[in-house]
Parts: C-alpha cells; structure tokens; sequence
C-alpha cells in the first residue's frame, strides 16, 4: 500500500485495469509481496486469527439476521427457532456466540503481544490507536449482540450498562437520566432499545472492517514490528509475506479453528450462561447480573469503587488508558525482550487483569482470605471487592508509573544491530520465555 | 456546580481505591450440589437413549404437561431424526405415524374459519405442544401464585442441566426439624433458596436448598412404562430429565456427530499446513 511497488502487470487485461484502478498491484504489494521481518514468532499470528473471526462474524451474523426477529416478544423464541428449524441454525449460531468469545481471546493475545513488543511505539502509534477503535467497536458490537437473544442475562446486561450512563447526573443532575433515556428510547429498557441495539449491532462490524482497514494500512506503511523490536535494516531482514507467512498465518488459523470448533460442536453453552436461556423478564431480576467473560475484568474495576460515577470513570479510565500508552512509555527499547525489569512487571499485568476477571464473575461480597466465621458459620475476611481493588490500583499503576519511570531508569540487554543478527547466531539474545514458538527455531 | 463535582470528582478518585467497603458478608444461598445422573448424551460421542426419550415423554405427557407448557416444541419434533419416535421409514416427521397418533389424542384450541367461533379440534403433527393454561393469569390462580416454568429449554435454562432436573424430581425430602414450611410450599435441598429466616435451629446449621411451590410428583409407580421398566421415582427423574435434555436440543447429536468430522477434518488440514510450512520455511533461518 505504499512504498516501492514491484508489481509488473503481465497480460494486456492487468496493465489496462492498472492504468485505471491499481487495484491487483494494490493487493500484490500488500499480501504477496510485502516485505515482513522473517523473526515473526506464533504470537504475531493472531492478526491473521481475528481477520478470520471478523469474517466468521460478519458471515454468520449476515445469515442469522434473515430470521432474526428484533422484537421483544418474538426475540428470544426466534433465536430458539433458528436452532430448531433453520438448517444449520444451531451451527450458525453456536458459530457466531462462541465466535465472539474466539474473537475477544484473539484480541487480547494480540494487545498482549503490541504491549510485551512494544509495537505501539514510534512509528506505530496510530497502527496501534486504529485497534484501540477497533477494540472500542468490538466492545459495542459484543454488548449489543449479546443483548438480541433478549434471555434475562441480555436484558439485565442491556439494564446495567445503559445504566453506567445516569451516573451523569452526579455530575450534573438530570443529564444521565436525559441519556439514558435517548439510549433507551423509552424509560425503561425495552422494544425500542432491542430495535436499535440490533440495527446497531449489524452496523458497527462494518465499521470495524473498515477501521481494520485502515489498520492494515498503517501497519504497512512502517511495517511489521517484530519479537527483536529492532526496525528492519536490509533485504536480508525480511521475507514477501507470500508464501512465507500466508502458510505460517493459515497453519496457525487452521489450529485456532481447532480450538474454536471445539467450543461451536462440543461445548457450545459453556462460555455462556444458563440464566440466558430463561426469556427476558422486566419483572424478576436474576440473582446474580454477570457480563460474558472478555467484559469480566472491567465488570470488577467498576464494582470496585463503591461510588457509581468514579466506578463508571474507572472502567473507562482503564480501556482510555490503552490509547495514550505510546507515550506514556519511555523507553527507547521496543522489545521486553531486552528489558527484564519491564518482563516481570509485564508479567504481573497479565496476572491482574486474569485475577480481575475472576473477581468479575465472583460476587461482590464473597469471600477471598478468611478471616474469621460469622454467626451463621459463614467466612468473613477480605472480600471480592476489596481484594479486586489491589489489582485495579496496579493495572493504573503500569500504565501510568511503571511504563513512564522504568524506561527512563531500567537497565537493558544488549539489542542486536539487526534482525539477522540474534537469528543467525542462535540464542545470542534472552528469549522472552515461552514467546519464540520452538517450530520456528527448527525451520 | 460542576466544577466543584469535578473537584470532588478527582479527590474521590484518588481516595476510591483505598476505601474499604462497609458490610460483611451476606447471607449466601446454598444449594446441594446436583446428583449425576451418567446420562447416555453426555460427552462428545454422547447419544440419547431412544428407549428413555419416549418414557421421558410418557412422564411428560402424563405428569409434567398438566402445568407445564413447552411451547417451543411441534409434535412433529417427536418424529424427527433424533427425536423419541423416530423411524427411519418415515423420514418427515409429519407423516411419522406416531406423531400423528400421539397429536390425534390432544385437543388444541382453534378458530373455526366457517364461524369464527372458538374451538376444541384434534392436533396434527405441525402443532404445538397443548398448554396447559390459556394465560399466566390462568396459570398462578390454579397454582397458588406460582407459574409452572415454560420446558421447551429448561435444561439449557438450569446450571447443572439434566443432573439438575434429575435430582430435583428425584429429591424431594422431609424438612429437617427446625424448618418452618410456609403454607403451599415443599422443601427440596437442591432447589436455589435462602432458608435462614425459617430456621430456628442452629444458625450455623443453615439446611442447603430451599421451598419450591411444585409438590412432589414423581411417586412410585405413577407413570407405567410400555417396555416394562420399572416404574421407581429415579427412573421417571431420569428419563424425564432426558427427555427434557433432548427437547432443549434436539439437535446435539447431530451437533455431536458433525462436530467430530469437522475435527477430523481440522487435524488433517492443520497437520498438512504445518507441513508446507516447515517445507517452505526450511531454507530460512530465522
């Protein structure tokens, strides 16, 4: 897409639709012949992965749309019908709930991986804030897609979240009521909200595909980074994407789908739950209101403030935090490979964003360390809520004193002069554990 | 006004996540955990019992489907591949002669296109399963303000599924002394509830479970089975709890089945292209 093209159109009928729409130089440079680091390890894989899952999505949610009913008293019995009478429908739709999980877990290995990589940093910043709003809209379309099924689960979910929004009205009266209203298109959570979730729900999948667009444009105009974090110096450096990561991508796609048909034919409801196959009743609240599981980490930042507002201010405080992360890091070392102080600090992230997540699916006041026994013999100590705030305080505390002070004061390994250097001579660089897939050291 | 929201705003912020929450822990519902039932559909290579699926049935029909609607459910579903009467010489379950049957002896309200007047007639196999009651309305006053559940996915509907219902029907007990019953109510330990406020026993000795307004029904005998099983309270949990697993979804064996073909078909096509891969990848090093 930019950079020196090497495409020589060969038949009379490609050098007249190039004079006129460069369309098939436009691919060739692109899929076939760019140039990408030859280093690439499996983690960077998962791109390929979730253009497969946004495909799968669109696909199936294209076809589940043609029986779908957007109407409260028809939604959940035309979602029932769709696995009991439409062919296929139960495969098409298992497909398409279980693919938005596959999506989220895809998406979270791939942030992961920018965030250990350093690949938000110079010149990537907008590659990586373009997935930032992809990552906003996958948000927003999995809460809005989740609620048309209209299980009590989708209806309490659609209740809460629109409800995060009259915490306005602690900061000025009468504006959260007004917005959640105008959410709602009503006063309560009903007909109208279902209709406009679903019209939405089909609308910004399209708008994410065109923000991948964009994506996958600024990420070949600087290029691939790679698990060195060192820019790429020469032609010995690189690989034409076709066919050297066309069939390392497709192997590692083909073994997602293993997993992923795994939860579609094997185990389609357990990533979900039962309670969302009870229809939506206004009337009856269920006991226990738990978002799907890639939402459960900032179900437990917002319930760990007892204030309503700084508890809405702190679950989007966290996922804002994720589009100024390129400068918020000091270090001129992209790769952690070379920084071990930032490794083990990394390390603690992940695990506090996994500890927050179960402390989202765990009710509020249950209890984590034991202290004592109450009078009814029940536990008493350090509840969810409580312990859930040590991890929001480090999950702020990386973004904002951790990647900011430690570039400016860690000690760094050695960073190789290129690419072909630690790859040529074998383990002259620390291997970040577990990251360098051992498949691509033998090849 | 809002700058000083603002203001209080950033002090609450820094001060939030030092605050401890006030209150202790609350009171917990506690449930007996369900019973396996080892049932045949279970697993990946699981498969329904035709035999349990039709004594399920009966127990619906006879038992069940005196409150309970399933309203997802035709009786053309009881002969289609998979379902409780199905017979490979009828392949459309609308000509399957025991959906036709079992329909012919219901009697579903309709309207006469003559008169327009409302009417009793007997069901074919493209209706759905009669409900028991015209209304909710009509369904809590005959229930003493409780609403029998809609079964068409009560399986699906339930943590624990089949177990669930198979201990439930199977589980009704005695209240242990110092249990207070309200009037219309019945005890059953692995029905979700909060029994602390009526229990006068020790407090620490909470019993697990908690008071469902349908009685026990499931007694011995109640239901006579056509093959000759015997009829015990577990038998007829078991096999309505099949039966009901299998209305919730009746399509998982072919689920099942497809499921396994397409990961053959993933293994085989994963191994190959790790096969190019290492062939195509082995003259770089990297």
């Amino acid at each position: 897409m930019s950079g020196h093209s090497n495409y020589e159109p060969k038949t009379g009928i490609e050098r007249w639709l190039d004079a006129r729409l460069p369309i098939i130089r436009m691919a060739y440079d692109s899929a076939i012949d760019y140039p990408t680091p030859k280093n690439l390890n499996y983690w960077w894989t998962f791109g390929g992965i979730l253009a497969v899952c946004l495909v799968v999505q669109i696909v199936t949610g294209v076809v589940l749309a043609m029986h779908y009913v957007p109407n409260s008293d028809l939604a959940f019995n035309s979602v029932e019908s769709i696995m009991r009478d439409v062919n296929y429908g139960w495969m098409l739709r298992y497909i398409h709930a279980n693919g938005a999980s596959m999506f989220f877990l895809a998406v979270y290995v791939h942030m992961a991986r920018g965030l250990y990589y350093g690949s938000y940093k110079a010149p990537r910043e907008v590659l990586w804030l373009l997935g930032c709003v992809i990552y906003l809209l996958m948000m927003a379309t999995a809460f809005m897609g989740y609620v048309l099924p209209w299980g009590q689960m989708s209806y309490y979910g659609a209740v809460v979240i629109t409800n995060l929004f009259s915490a306005l009205d602690n900061v000025i009266p009468g504006v959260g009521t007004a917005v959640t209203t105008w959410l709602w298109g009503g006063f309560a959570v009903d007909n109208a909200t279902l209709n406009r979730f679903f019209s939405l729900h089909y609308l910004l999948p399209f708008m994410i595909a065109g923000v991948v667009g964009l994506h996958i444009w600024a990420l070949h105009v600087p290029g691939n980074n790679n698990p060195t974090g060192v820019s790429v110096k020469s032609k010995a450096d690189t690989v034409p994407f076709h066919p050297y990561y066309t069939v390392k991508d497709g192997f590692a796609i083909l073994a997602f789908m293993i997993l992923f048909a795994w939860f579609v034919f094997f185990e389609p409801n357990a990533l979900a739950h039962a309670e969302n196959y009870v229809p939506a009743n206004p009337l009856q609240t269920p006991a226990h209101i738990v978002p799907e599981w890639y939402f459960l980490p900032f179900y437990a930042m917002l319930r760990s403030v007892p204030n309503k507002l700084f508890g809405v201010i702190a679950m989007f405080g966290a996922i804002a935090l994720l589009f100024v992360v390129p400068w918020l890091d000091t270090s001129k070392v992209r790769s952690m490979r070379y920084r071990p102080a930032a490794r083990i600090f990394f390390a603690i992230f992940v695990v506090s964003v996994l500890v927050l997540g179960w402390c989202g699916g765990k009710e509020p006041d249950d209890v984590v360390i034991a202290i004592g026994r109450d009078a009814a013999g029940d536990p008493t100590g350090l509840s969810v809520t409580v312990f859930s705030r040590f991890f929001v305080l480090y999950y702020y505390g990386y973004f904002l004193l951790v990647l900011p002070i430690l570039g400016l004061r860690e000690k760094v390994l050695p960073v190789p002069d290129t690419i072909s250097t630690p790859v040529l001579s074998h383990g002259g660089s620390a291997l970040p554990t577990g990251a360098t897939a051992e498949a691509s050291k033998k090849g | 006004m809002l700058r000083n929201a603002l203001k209080s705003a950033l002090l609450g912020a820094g001060v939030a996540g030092l605050l401890l929450a006030a209150g202790g822990a609350s009171a917990k519902t506690k449930v007996e955990e369900p019973r396996n039932g080892h049932f045949s559909f279970e697993g990946p290579f699981g498969k329904f019992d035709q035999a349990a699926l039709q004594r399920g049935y009966k127990v619906y029909a006879e038992v069940c489907s005196s409150c309970h609607a399933m309203n997802l459910l035709f009786y053309r579903n009881l002969g289609q591949p998979g379902g409780p009467f199905f017979d490979p010489k009828h392949p459309n379950p609308n000509d399957s002669p025991y959906a036709k049957a079992i329909s012919a002896d219901i009697k579903v309200p309709d309207i006469d296109p003559d008169t327009g007047d409302t009417i009793q007639r007997p069901a074919t196999p493209a209706d759905h399963f009669r409900a028991p009651f015209p209304n909710e309305a009509a369904a809590r006053a005959t229930n003493g303000g409780a609403y029998p559940p809609d079964l068409s996915v009560i399986a699906k509907a339930r943590e624990g599924g089949a177990n669930y219902i198979f201990s439930l029907l199977s589980g009704y007990a005695p209240p242990p002394k110092g249990l207070t019953v309200p009037a219309g109510k019945y005890y059953n330990p692995y029905f979700p509830g909060d029994l602390g406020s009526f229990w006068t026993g020790p407090k620490d000795q909470v019993p697990k479970g908690g008071f469902i307004s349908m009685p026990f029904q499931l007694t011995p005998g109640r239901v006579t089975f056509d093959d000759g099983t015997k009829s015990t309270t577990e038998q007829q949990a078991h096999d309505v709890a099949t039966f009901l697993a299998w209305a919730s979804e009746p399509k998982q064996e072919e689920r099942k089945q497809t499921g396994l073909a397409v990961m053959i078909y993933l293994f085989i096509f994963t191994g190959l292209a790790y096969g190019s891969y290492r062939r195509i990848w082995r003259n770089v090093a990297h």
